[in-house]
């Protein structure tokens, strides 16, 4: 007799509580709407929607949500990685440096001719580069993570400081110089416009490539973060350490393994921001990214205290202020209004959740 | 029953003796569907210490931050001093003479002790603190409470728990409070903090100031409180003179039943030894500590704090290191992680829930989980509809109260909470159960169903088809370690003095042994 009632409220309550989590979704997804016809209506002449534009946007954001897929997990595990905008520029000067590579070889005239070894290997050299760009970016946050686990150093200080090594390493590689690698490959034109292409075949991509490869690896990190033991430890470590700790998750390990995960993907923001600046190895591109990407994932729901954050969310947030951005650009604003509205909205952005929260909870 | 003597030191602050200093009426408030408060009626007098008595969920912490001004009630009235009384905010109810002093301390560790009584109210001229001023009264302060050894410059977080408490007790009485809210204040003291605490909260009565004292111990209820009143699921039960009531009736209203066997019987056989420590040597503490554990039997640890009890347990665990001795599970020995600990079939709960026990953030169901993910499906997933399943299971079998197995555990109470850390345990499946105050800040109810849990664990259960297990655990509460165990060993300075069965003990005899009196302990036996 008494079952019935209680399991009746037992279920409403679920359902209630399930309606939040899609609530608080739907609320980002509804502020993105609410941004993009700000601007859809207020800039002039239907610019902000033309197809142009919006692949532009789609370009532009796919940088910063593929980063911030990364960085959701690092921001879950309550971490931080501030070096994220030099490991994206590192990874791509790597694959300009490669993409360049030439040597010089004597000639039977008594002469020296240089040699590309795109043209020795021009179906090879592509995929090194691209190895190779998304391995460095690895190897980044790999060295972020152990260096924070064996030093026991707070992630601020450790990445605040990879933050300046990479951006080194990168300007070194390219000797202070943007790279122009010899040839065009397919690398460069991973983020290429596809609906508003001349070309017949490259539409048939619909989205550029890069895109294409954001969903792929946003799919992945989501499926990761809540259907995995690793993404659960993630979760149990940003929520209390010392719980996880004592439930005998290999902290340390787990927190190597984020931090190498968010370079894994800030390698390949790195591809893509590659190809979204034309091609070529600028070692100071991408800086100040780290911003935006915590931003992104803060705007997502992500809480810097850790245990809270998501894939939805994070892409979401990207989209936003790429969105406001390029929004703001449109309308004439001078940069300094764009650098402070999106202060402004990643401050109100907190504070709408936490409101939420509070009725919730 | 002796009405305590009181001495107005402020004649403004007891206009009158039969004026009540707090009068709270009719106290009514909801959250959503839940009722939190029905009509509670409460009185304070002044120069009283009011005992605010109750199970966890009763009410008692959403009555008092109504009382605080951090939550408004939905209906019902407050007159303090015979004044209409409606705190619009925390800082309001400050102003007003409220001082709330809380489990979880609210002092800055970094500033001195001078520093934190004087905080937002420091004497100043323009901005610039004036220190003579400031050392003047914080001390006039700490000598009325009988506290003058206590250092003025020292950081606070330098003071042991029992002495911040002071600190932040000398503070209300600087913000000229008239009345005090006690809550669990003794929770993390030691013996001799609790005397000293007593001694404050007589002197603040003494000034004539209202206390009310929140306490899940009865005994100290019983010590120190002038008047009670009971809570139970939001409603005022009852109020009295402590002196002329007797706890089991004080129990009685508070459960609103007869808990007839606090203590479950035992039925247990011992099996074979499931753990065996040798000479077990910590960094500090303990020291050379040797002990057996049998299947189906629960081993008590007593001693004071500070022994090395909390310190055996997490060296056994992997939580602290070894540098001599040895640990064996079963058959396998040697020092293990956690994680390996887990794995050989050892589970622990921690003392601190907050910090350590629990993730609050995270459900039920990944709180639960979380030591044996590989249990909710293969090659690293979770499969969401077995995390469920498992989950339900144990809140069914435990009789979790909550929503389900999605809702976090900082929505839960303590009681429910600590329920949710000892079913780690089961779900893991372990053989050794390390208990580390396993009902420390929990009512009584709660704790008669932890009890019924331990007992079960270490009995083994056909129904649900597990074996006996071991329980090894800690307990500065003597008359469960009593109640509970198959043996109680005691330590005392990092080392294990004694372990005896429990017929062989007594509370008298515990006590001796905690506090290192062997030769006086040798004479009694």
């Amino acid at each position: 007799m008494s079952e019935t009632p209680k399991k009746r409220a037992t279920s409403l309550r679920q359902s209630e509580r399930w309606n939040a989590s899609f609530l608080s979704t739907l609320g980002r997804f509804t502020a993105l709407i609410v941004v993009f016809l700000f601007f859809a209506i207020l800039v002039e002449g239907g610019k902000f929607y033309s197809p142009r534009n919006l692949e532009n946007i789609l370009r532009q954001s796919a940088v910063y949500a593929t980063a911030s897929l990364g960085m959701t997990m690092v921001i879950i595990a309550a971490g931080i990685d501030l070096s994220i905008g030099s490991i994206i520029a590192l990874s791509l000067v790597t694959v300009a440096w490669i993409l360049d590579y030439h040597y010089l070889v004597p000639t039977a005239d008594g002469g020296m001719e240089t040699v590309y070894l795109i043209r020795v290997y021009p179906v090879v050299l592509p995929w090194i580069a691209l190895l190779a760009g998304i391995g460095v970016g690895t190897l980044a946050g790999f060295v972020n993570g152990v260096t924070i686990v064996r030093l026991r150093l707070v992630p601020f200080i450790v990445t605040l400081g990879t933050m300046g090594i990479f951006r080194g390493l990168a300007k070194g590689l390219a000797e202070e110089k943007d790279i122009y690698p010899h040839e065009d490959t397919w690398l460069t034109q991973l983020m290429d416009p596809t609906l508003t292409s001349q070309d017949v075949h490259w539409r048939m991509w619909i989205l550029p490539p890069g895109v294409w490869i954001l969903i792929a690896a946003a799919i992945f990190a989501a499926v990761l973060l809540r259907y995995t033991r690793l993404g659960r430890y993630m979760y149990a470590i940003g929520s209390n350490e010392e719980t996880a700790r004592l439930c005998g998750v290999p902290v340390g390990r787990v927190k190597v393994v984020t931090y190498t995960l968010a370079g894994f993907f800030g390698g390949l923001a790195g591809l893509m921001q590659f190809s979204f600046i034309g091609g070529i190895g600028q070692p100071t591109s991408a800086v100040a990214y780290e911003l935006f990407v915590i931003a992104a994932v803060v705007i997502g729901g992500g809480s810097l205290m850790g245990g809270q954050g998501s894939i939805l969310g994070s892409v979401i947030g990207a989209l936003i202020i790429t969105i406001l951005y390029m929004g703001g650009q449109q309308m004439g604003w001078p940069k300094w209004v764009q650098e402070a509205v999106i202060g402004v909205i990643i401050i109100a952005a907190v504070v709408i959740d936490r409101l939420r929260q509070q009725k919730t909870g | 029953m002796v009405r305590p003597k009181i001495t107005p030191i402020a004649a403004s602050l007891t206009p009158s003796v039969e004026v009540p200093r707090l009068r709270m009426d009719g106290i009514c408030k909801r959250f959503g569907a839940t009722i939190a408060l029905e009509n509670v009626s409460l009185e304070v007098l002044p120069g009283e210490v009011h005992a605010l008595v109750g199970e966890n969920g009763a009410g008692k912490s959403t009555l008092m931050k109504i009382l605080s001004g951090a939550i408004p009630p939905d209906r019902g009235t407050m007159w303090l001093d015979g004044e209409p009384f409606a705190p619009l905010h925390p800082l309001d109810a400050r102003r007003h003479g409220i001082a709330m002093i809380y489990q979880e301390l609210s002092l800055a560790p970094h500033l001195s002790v001078m520093e934190n009584i004087l905080l937002g109210m420091e004497p100043h001229r323009g901005g610039f603190i004036r220190w003579g001023q400031m050392k003047r009264r914080a001390e006039e302060a700490l000598s009325q409470l009988g506290l003058s050894d206590l250092p003025l410059s020292v950081p606070v977080r330098a003071l042991p728990p029992g002495l911040q408490q002071m600190v932040e007790i000398a503070r209300a009485l600087v913000t000229q409070a008239r009345v005090v809210v006690l809550d669990e204040p003794t929770s993390s003291l030691t013996q001799d903090d609790v005397v000293r605490l007593f001694d404050l909260v007589k002197r603040l009565r003494e000034r004539g100031l209202s206390v009310i004292y929140i306490s899940h111990f009865l005994e100290e209820v019983k010590q120190i409180s002038d008047r009670f009143t009971v809570l139970r699921d939001g409603h005022s039960v009852g109020t009295g003179s402590t002196a002329s009531t007797p706890v089991d009736q004080i129990v009685r209203m508070m459960v609103g039943r007869e808990i007839t066997e606090l203590y479950p019987r035992r039925t247990r056989t011992r099996g074979e030894v499931v753990l065996e420590i040798r000479g077990l040597t910590g960094i500090d503490k303990p020291r050379d500590v040797s002990l057996t554990l049998h299947r189906g039997e629960i081993v008590g640890i007593a001693g004071l704090i500070g022994s090395g009890r909390t310190e055996l347990l997490r060296a056994i665990f992997g939580l602290q290191p070894i540098t001599q001795g040895l640990v064996r599970v079963g058959v396998l020995s040697g020092w293990a992680d956690p994680g390996k600990r887990w794995r050989q079939g050892v589970g622990f709960v921690s003392e601190d829930r907050k910090r350590e026990g629990l993730a609050m953030g995270l459900s039920i169901s990944a709180n639960m989980t979380l030591p044996r993910l590989d249990y909710l499906g293969p090659w690293g997933l979770i499969l969401p509809s077995r995390e469920r399943q498992m989950a339900e299971r144990w809140i069914q079998s435990l009789a979790i109260k909550c929503q389900g197995p999605g809702q976090p555990v900082w929505a839960l109470s303590g009681g429910t909470q600590q329920k949710v850390a000892l079913s780690r345990l089961l779900y893991a499946n372990v053989d050794v159960l390390i208990l580390d105050e396993p009902t420390r800040g929990i009512d009584v109810g709660s704790k008669a169903q932890i009890y019924r849990l331990i007992a079960q664990a270490a009995e083994g259960s056909p129904e649900y088809g597990t074996r006996p297990r071991a329980v090894l655990m800690v307990s500065s509460y003597l008359p469960e370690l009593l109640g509970l165990c198959d043996r109680i060993a005691v330590m005392y300075r990092g080392q294990l003095v004694a372990c005896a069965p429990v017929g062989d003990w007594t509370e008298h005899k515990l006590m001796l042994a905690a506090t290192g009196q062997t030769s006086e302990l040798a004479e009694h036996q």
